[in-house]
Parts: C-alpha cells; sequence; structure tokens
C-alpha cells in the first residue's frame, strides 16, 4: 500500500486509480446503444475515446457520469462497485466532465459560475472571496490563466473552457472526461488545452478525451478504444496506432486519407479579386486589400486560424457583405457589391461556414431546402410563381440518391438530419447548380471521416470538370490534400501563397501565426 | 410545419400529434374558467351550456357567431402571414381603422358620385364599382398602415412590436378626430355626440347570405352577409399564396431564417415589408368588411375598441389557435366568434359578468402559447438529443413517427 499522500491530488483531493466499466449494455427503444462495452481508464492515464457520430462515445460517458444508466454490465471505481446515480453523485465520486457545449451562464463572473450550485460556507451570504482565492490557486496550479472577477462573455472560447476545466478542479474531479473539447477551439488554443491535459495526467488525474479527429488522439492519448455502432472496436496503446488503423478501425474499412489527384490543368480565370478591402463584424478592418485568381480546373486553398479574413472574404466574393475598396471580378464581368441573387445567376455556388445557420432553414423540409436559391428558378416553377413540388421533389431525389444522403423522405424537415447528411445536403445543392465558381468553406468542419471522404472526392471531381473552387479552410490537412495552391491568410491579408508540392509546414505554420 | 398537400400518413399524424397541445390547453383554460364560476357562485356546467347554446343553439345564434368571426377571420389570416414572415404584427386593430375609414370614405364618396339620392335606400340594389373599391381602398390603407411598420423595422430596426402598439393608439385617435369633424354625418352634427358617418347607401353595402338548405333559405332572417365567404375564399388563396408560391416561400424563409434567407439571394427587407403589407392589408380588409357588411356606417363610442370590438387583438389569438395556418383560422375564428357570442348567453341567464369571457380569453392565449412554447422545447429537445444520436429515448418513445437519425434510416426513398 502506498503512502496516503501520494494517493492525494495537487488539488488536495484523492485520486481515482482506476476505473472499470465492463460489459456495459445501453439500449434505447430501437437502438442498441451500447453492445457489451468494455473500458477502463487509470491515474495518469489519457485515454482517447474514438468513434463516428454515433458510434455511442457520448451515451457510453454519460452512462460514467450519471446521465444514463447501464441497462447491463458494472462499473467499478478503483476495484469497488459503483452505481452512479447522477451527475451529483458522479462529481462526488471524484468525476468531471467538460461538455461539448459550455454550461456556463454568460452574465455572471468567472467565480460566481465556479459557486453556482455549491453550497456556501456562510449559509445564505456568498463566499465569493474563498472562491476567487481558491480558483486562483487551482489556476496557478495547471496555468489555468483566468481572472475570476471577468464575466463570461467577455471571455474567449478557449478561455471558457478553462473556467470548465476550474470548475471541474474545484469540485474534486480525479478523472475528467472532455466530450470533443477540441471541436470549438482554434489551433493555438488546442496547443494550449493539450499543454494542459498533459500536466493533469503527469499529476495523476484520468482523463477520458472523446474526439474523431485522428491527429488529435495520436498526439495526446495513451490508449485510445475505438467504438464503431456501439461495440467496442479494440483498445491499443497509442503507440502502436497509425491514423490509417486508426480510421479504418472507426469506419469499418480501408479510408483513402489522401487522395491521388489528376495533375492540374488550369485554363481560364473565373474569378479575380483585385485589392479588396471590407470591414469586420465589429466595424474593424476585416479585409484588406486581398488580391486573388482563381482558375478553371483548380482549387485555391486559403489557409489560416479562424477569425483572420477568411469569412469577410467569402462573404464579399458572395454578396453577403459590402466591398469597401478593390473589385471583384467572376468570369471576367465586374461583380463588386453585386445581390446575391444576381452572382447565383452567373454560376457562383457557396458552401457557408456554418451550414445550419446559413447555408440550411432547419425549420423547411429536405425538398424546400433543396431549392433554397432556385425557389424561383423557372425549372421549378409555372410562371416564375407556383412552384412545381412535384418536380422539386423529383431533382431532390435524385441528389439525395447522387450524393447519399441519409433521410426518411424529402419531406423530413431538415433539423432531424445529421451534420453529415446536411452537409451533404448543402453540397448537392450547390454542386446541382452547376457552378462555375465554387466557395467552400470549411466544407467537412463536424463531419465524419467517412461523409469528409465523400465530399473531399466530389470536390475534386468538380474540380477536374473545369469548376474553379476556393477552399477556406482551418484544416491543414484537408488544405494540403486537396488544394492545388495554397494561400494563407493573416489578420486579413494574404501573407503568402505557394502552389502545393513539397510545402514546407513549419513555413505555413509560421505565415498562419503572423510570422515571416 | 406545413406540408400537407401530398405527404405522407405518418407526416399527417405528426401534425396531428403536434395539434393536440392546443386542446388541452383549450382544456385547461376551460378548467381554470371554471375555478372562477365556481368562486362567483355560478354552476360551471350550466354556465358553459348557456355559452355553447348562445353561440350554436340557434340559428341566429350560429349566424351571430360567424358575423363575429368573420373579421376575426381577415385579421387572423394577416396575422398568420406577418408571423411566418417573421414579423410580430400587434398592430391589427390601428390596421384594422385605417382601412375603414378608407374604405368608408371610398363608398361614402362613390355612393354619392353614384347613386342618385332616391336611390339611396332602394333594397337589392348593389354597386359592385363601389363595393370593389372599397375593399380595394380598405385593403391598401391597412396594408400602408401595416407596411409602414414594416419599413420602419426593415430600415430602422425599430422593433415591430412597439411601434404597432404606437400605430394603433394613433389610429384611434384619428378616426376619433375625423368621426367628429370631417366624416361626421351631416344628418346629427350638432345634436349628436356619437361619432359616426353618414349611412352606406343600399348599393354600396355587402349583400346578406343565406344557404339555399330549406325554406325559407337557412340564414335569411339574421345578420350574416357575405364577408365571411370573402373571408375563407381568401383564408384558402393565403394558404397556397404561403406554401406553393415562390413569394410565399421567400416571405417563410425570412421568417425562419433570415441569414439563411439573404444567403439564399433573397432580399430580406423586402419581404418583411411585403409580409406587414398583407398583414396590414388583411386587417384593414377585416375594417371595412365591418363597415359594408354589418355596420353601414363607421361608428365608435370614442374607446379603443369601440368600432373593432377588439377583434384587431383577437385575431391574433385566432391566428395562433390555428397553428399560423391560413385553414386553421377558419374553424378558430369561428372558435372565438362562439366565444364572444355565447358570453352575452350565459352573462343574460345565469348573471356573471360578460368580462369573464374577457378573462376566459385571456386564459386560452396564455395556454396556447404556452403549448405552443411546449411544442417548441420538445421539437429542440428532440434536436439536441439528436446531435448526440443513439440517445434518442424520451424523443422517439413519444413520436414513434418522427424520423430518428440515431438508426439513420438508409436511403429507402432515395432509389
Amino acid at each position: 500500500m502506498n503512502n496516503p499522500k501520494t494517493h492525494l491530488l495537487p488539488t488536495g483531493h484523492a485520486r481515482i486509480e482506476s476505473l472499470t466499466m465492463s460489459g456495459i449494455v445501453k439500449r434505447f427503444p430501437g437502438v442498441l446503444a451500447a453492445d457489451k462495452i468494455d473500458f477502463n481508464v487509470r491515474s495518469g492515464e489519457i485515454h482517447a475515446l474514438l468513434g463516428e457520430n454515433g458510434a455511442g462515445k457520448s451515451t457510453l460517458m454519460k452512462m460514467l457520469y450519471g446521465l444514463y444508466h447501464p441497462d447491463e454490465g458494472e462499473i467499478r471505481i478503483n476495484d469497488k462497485p459503483a452505481t452512479i446515480k447522477s451527475p451529483i453523485d458522479a462529481i462526488q465520486r471524484g468525476i468531471g466532465m467538460i461538455h461539448q457545449h459550455f454550461m456556463l451562464a454568460p452574465s455572471l463572473t468567472v467565480a460566481e459560475n465556479i459557486a453556482l450550485g455549491m453550497k456556501s460556507s456562510r449559509g445564505f451570504q456568498l463566499d465569493l472571496d474563498v472562491v476567487s482565492q481558491r480558483v486562483i490557486e487551482l489556476s496557478d496550479t495547471y496555468n489555468l490563466k483566468v481572472d475570476p472577477r471577468l464575466p463570461i462573455w467577455q471571455l474567449a472560447v478557449g478561455e471558457q473552457q478553462r473556467v470548465e476545466i476550474l470548475r471541474a478542479l474545484y469540485k474534486g474531479a480525479a478523472l475528467l472526461i472532455l466530450d470533443e473539447p477540441t471541436a470549438v477551439l482554434t489551433p493555438q488554443e488546442v496547443a494550449g488545452l493539450f499543454r494542459i491535459l498533459k500536466q493533469l495526467a503527469a499529476d495523476g488525474h484520468g482523463l477520458v478525451f472523446i474526439s474523431h479527429k485522428l491527429h488529435e488522439v495520436l498526439e495526446i492519448s495513451h490508449r485510445v478504444t475505438v467504438l464503431r455502432d456501439g461495440r467496442r472496436v479494440d483498445t491499443i496503446p497509442t503507440r502502436q496506432a497509425t491514423r490509417p488503423k486508426l480510421a479504418e478501425m472507426m469506419v469499418g474499412r480501408p479510408v483513402l486519407l489522401e487522395y491521388a489527384k489528376n495533375p492540374p490543368d488550369p485554363r481560364e480565370e473565373r474569378l479575380t479579386m483585385r485589392d479588396v478591402s471590407a470591414l469586420s463584424n465589429r466595424g474593424a478592418t476585416g479585409l484588406d486589400a486581398v488580391s486573388l485568381r482563381l482558375r478553371s480546373g483548380e482549387i485555391v486553398g486559403i489557409a489560416g486560424v479562424s477569425g483572420n479574413g477568411q469569412q469577410e472574404l467569402a462573404q464579399c466574393i458572395t454578396g453577403l457583405r459590402d466591398v469597401t475598396a478593390g473589385s471583384v471580378m467572376i468570369n471576367g464581368r465586374d461583380v463588386t457589391n453585386a445581390p446575391p441573387a444576381a452572382l447565383h445567376a452567373i454560376g457562383l455556388s457557396y458552401i457557408p461556414e456554418e451550414r445550419m445557420i446559413d447555408g440550411v432553414i432547419k425549420e423547411f423540409s429536405v425538398a424546400e431546402n433543396y431549392v433554397l436559391q432556385d425557389h424561383g428558378h423557372p425549372k421549378y416553377t409555372a410562371a416564375r410563381v407556383f412552384m412545381l413540388f412535384n418536380k422539386i421533389r423529383e431533382a431532390c431525389r435524385r441528389a439525395i440518391h447522387l450524393f447519399e444522403i441519409k433521410t426518411p423522405s424529402t419531406e423530413t424537415l431538415v433539423k432531424s438530419l445529421s451534420g453529415g447528411n446536411i452537409q451533404k445536403l448543402v453540397l448537392a445543392r450547390e454542386l446541382s447548380r452547376d457552378p462555375g465558381v465554387l466557395i467552400a468553406a470549411q466544407p467537412t468542419r463536424g463531419v465524419d471521416i467517412g461523409a469528409t471522404e465523400y465530399i473531399h472526392k466530389q470536390l475534386l471531381e468538380e474540380r477536374d470538370k473545369g469548376t474553379a473552387i476556393l477552399l477556406i479552410s482551418e484544416d491543414l490537412d484537408e488544405i494540403r490534400a486537396l488544394s492545388d495552391r495554397i494561400a494563407v491568410m493573416y489578420e486579413g491579408r494574404i501573407v503568402g501563397e505557394v502552389v502545393n508540392e513539397n510545402v514546407d509546414i513549419e513555413q505555413l505554420g509560421l505565415l498562419m501565426t503572423g510570422g515571416e | 410545419m406545413n406540408q400537407a398537400v401530398g405527404t405522407s400518413l405518418a407526416a399527417r399524424l405528426n401534425r396531428l400529434v403536434d395539434f393536440a397541445p392546443v386542446l388541452v390547453a383549450l382544456l385547461l383554460a376551460l378548467l381554470v374558467s371554471s375555478v372562477l364560476l365556481v368562486a362567483l357562485n355560478a354552476d360551471p356546467l350550466a354556465a358553459f351550456g348557456f355559452m355553447l347554446e348562445g353561440a350554436v343553439g340557434t340559428e341566429n345564434a350560429t349566424a351571430e357567431t360567424l358575423v363575429k368571426a368573420t373579421p376575426i377571420l381577415f385579421v387572423g389570416i394577416g396575422i398568420t402571414i406577418a408571423f411566418r414572415g417573421g414579423m410580430i404584427n400587434i398592430g391589427g386593430e390601428g390596421q384594422m381603422i385605417a382601412g375603414a375609414l378608407a374604405g368608408t370614405t371610398i363608398a361614402l364618396a362613390l355612393g354619392d358620385a353614384r347613386v342618385p339620392a332616391e336611390m339611396a335606400k332602394a333594397p337589392g340594389a348593389f354597386d359592385l364599382v363601389i363595393v370593389a373599391s372599397a375593399l380595394g381602398g380598405g385593403f391598401l390603407a391597412g396594408a400602408l398602415y401595416g407596411g409602414l411598420a414594416g419599413f420602419l423595422k426593415a430600415y430602422f430596426g425599430v422593433n415591430e412590436i412597439l411601434s404597432t402598439i404606437m400605430l394603433n393608439q394613433i389610429a384611434v385617435q384619428m378616426m376619433n378626430f375625423l368621426l367628429n369633424g370631417l366624416l361626421l354625418d351631416p344628418a346629427v352634427a350638432g345634436f349628436n355626440n356619437i361619432p359616426k358617418t353618414a349611412r352606406l347607401v343600399t348599393a354600396a353595402q355587402l349583400p346578406r347570405l343565406a344557404l339555399p338548405l330549406g325554406d325559407p333559405w337557412v340564414f335569411a332572417r339574421t345578420r350574416l352577409h357575405w364577408g365571411l365567404v370573402i373571408a375563407i375564399a381568401l383564408a384558402v388563396v393565403i394558404y397556397i399564396f404561403l406554401w406553393r408560391t415562390s413569394l410565399g416561400y421567400r416571405i417563410r424563409a425570412v421568417g425562419e431564417n433570415e441569414r439563411a434567407a439573404s444567403y439564399a439571394g433573397i432580399h430580406v427587407k423586402r419581404q418583411m415589408m411585403l409580409a406587414m403589407f398583407l398583414a396590414g392589408g388583411f386587417a384593414g380588409l377585416a375594417g371595412v368588411v365591418q363597415v359594408l357588411g354589418l355596420q353601414y356606417r363607421l361608428q365608435t363610442d370614442g374607446s379603443p375598441a369601440g368600432f373593432t370590438a377588439a377583434a384587431g387583438f383577437n385575431g391574433i389569438v385566432a391566428a395562433l389557435f390555428g397553428g399560423l395556418n391560413p385553414i386553421g383560422a377558419i374553424p378558430a375564428s369561428a372558435f372565438f366568434g362562439g366565444l364572444l357570442v355565447g358570453a352575452q348567453k350565459m352573462q343574460r341567464e345565469i348573471g356573471v359578468p360578460a368580462s369573464l369571457i374577457t378573462a376566459v380569453n385571456g386564459l386560452i392565449v396564455v395556454f396556447v402559447v404556452s403549448s405552443e412554447i411546449f411544442i417548441l422545447q420538445r421539437s429542440k429537445r428532440r434536436v439536441s438529443l439528436q446531435e448526440t444520436p443513439l440517445a434518442p429515448a424520451r424523443a422517439s418513445a413519444k413520436r414513434a413517427d418522427s424520423p430518428d437519425p440515431a438508426d439513420e434510416p438508409t436511403a429507402e426513398e432515395a432509389g
């Protein structure tokens, strides 16, 4: 038996030496969400839980956090059987969970959010000073720099996540479950988070890292458990894992992570931007004299950390943001500040970054969303007024078939489709309009591997057909896999452009963060 | 929520399920009203019995119910368009008054111009030019009045709830001013302080409506008029407009998601104004039809609801109760018409104040609106569960017919 002191974490709470889930079964009506899953995590370990959307990762962890209860199977903490009745119970046993969507009250301060739901030592009076003091201690220990007096709404997303982690530590978490913690972070914030996670593990916390991003799993974890369709595929040490191997375990078949591209065959210039400037939403300079040429049959990748003008760039081209200086030409016609409808008419398609807000109307059916731009097109209307839903449904059914969109019918409301299928629907709609120029902003963000592969193939096919494609992505792997040329954006400007052959990643990364 | 035509049975059942909370809301409202009645020492069952009798017990009662329902339906159709377009139009009252003022003025002027004085009271006369001009003028005046709020919202960001409420006040005072001055009936000027216009010539009146279902014809001796037919026909037209035309699609798109609408190339500001324009137009029709079909003159007691009898507000409730669907607004309006007429009988028979019915009305609004929120939250809950698929326990248990992304039905319809 160890000295009891070593059982304590730097936060002063007891460790969870080991936590084991064995034979866990969870049924929902009509669905077997977890099918005899075994899983264990040890003190000092980062254990990645990998799987496609719907593989059962969240379900499994919600059972650990007391949100669901297993129908069969056993959970043991430090070798003692444990029935976790509720999240409160889980917290008392030292289990903390960082949800994908933060559970913070925006108008309250950091200290108030952390104190929320806990008993004050002074009865009805708040003891926020005590809380603040402890928060400062904790943040010093783990380098989680946050000012406890600031209201949440003033914090960046990465800082809010640190507050969530602080809150879990404050409540005594020895085992932390992180549900897709990097989904909302910039690459720099991810790096910061990873440093924190590594230190937490080194100090004896156990960490469960839920993700579907392979490179993150390879970078941060010690062991990986892959789930598919509610079953555990395998648990392996990360040392023995490779990207293709993990991808195949996740999807159940070999997945193309790199594509055989035809050599680029760029033809006439389709999109020309000359010294285009625009304001950001906050009224500052969003786009600063950007010049860009895009030719038929090529993919130009725009790399950069999100928030450096990519959104403004896409919106200036697509008519959704005022160009304050410079000009935009499409097919040799000046379309500076032309309304979106005019741009659609000359063959511009746009896959927007925030597809759930900009790209679809969630309360509309699949068929109605399929004609978002073309609802008044002569081929779908009589006398340009009466919509011919039979024709719309027919065209939509063809697209559903062609793009393998999973939906019960054309009349299903889009809000009940999965994210990947919604993105396929947007892609299907934009490509069906036979674009000359396609702006694709973060086309695979939040989409699982199978659908990502599919979307990438479609983009390459479209390029070979002669479409000029502007690919805006934060995912450097995606940019490098698809682009013919790569331009890097930083603070509203294009700070470098290279042909995508033997590109020096270090150099790109440096450009992305403003280095020369 | 509306794809009724040509959809599967499942979708229809789905809509029925969505409608159930509204009925529950109604029952709850009646339950709470019963408590109020008991508190007033009245027997709720007897009271509701009298109410039902008063609403539909006789031919005349039924006709009166429909007469009351007519302006509510016109307003309700307009409110449906506005709400579908994302515009919370509370200005039905003011828009009704604007329509009535314009329509009455046109009908009086054209009546003077086209009908010789000796023919003014000739029975059976009907002049389509006068009636159509008055209806058109009433629609346009209401539309401009509503469109003003739409314009302020679209181009200056003025909250349409506040502007339409304020425009209601302005319309009431404008009507009082005009009815005491310019438009005052010359026959009563100086004698009488009931603000009212002169009586319309017979040719400018909407004919009474009767159904050839017996002898004498049903409703032959009641005040039921052709306004009801116009309203029902327009409800169907607006249903087609909203769900079968590109213009209606645009209004609904803006109402559901402004950002996606502008992404789609839809002129968002124009749709906002159009939605308010049409909503105001229908309220305007409610006002002018009330004059042409029922009162034959514009008159008020000077109070805010002196002319409209609050139809501009009841129309909002009817629109919500009808599920923001113009067809649904038809039974909903009839229901509220019955409630108002039945209340009078209830008051006469057991002596409870008719204002109780205003309370019942309010209760129904509270419960119906809560049920709307309930439906909304339930669908949100469904969506949030779907974001973590394989966890649709509660949602799919409740609604077996709802598409469930967890088991992602393979595209069986794709083939």
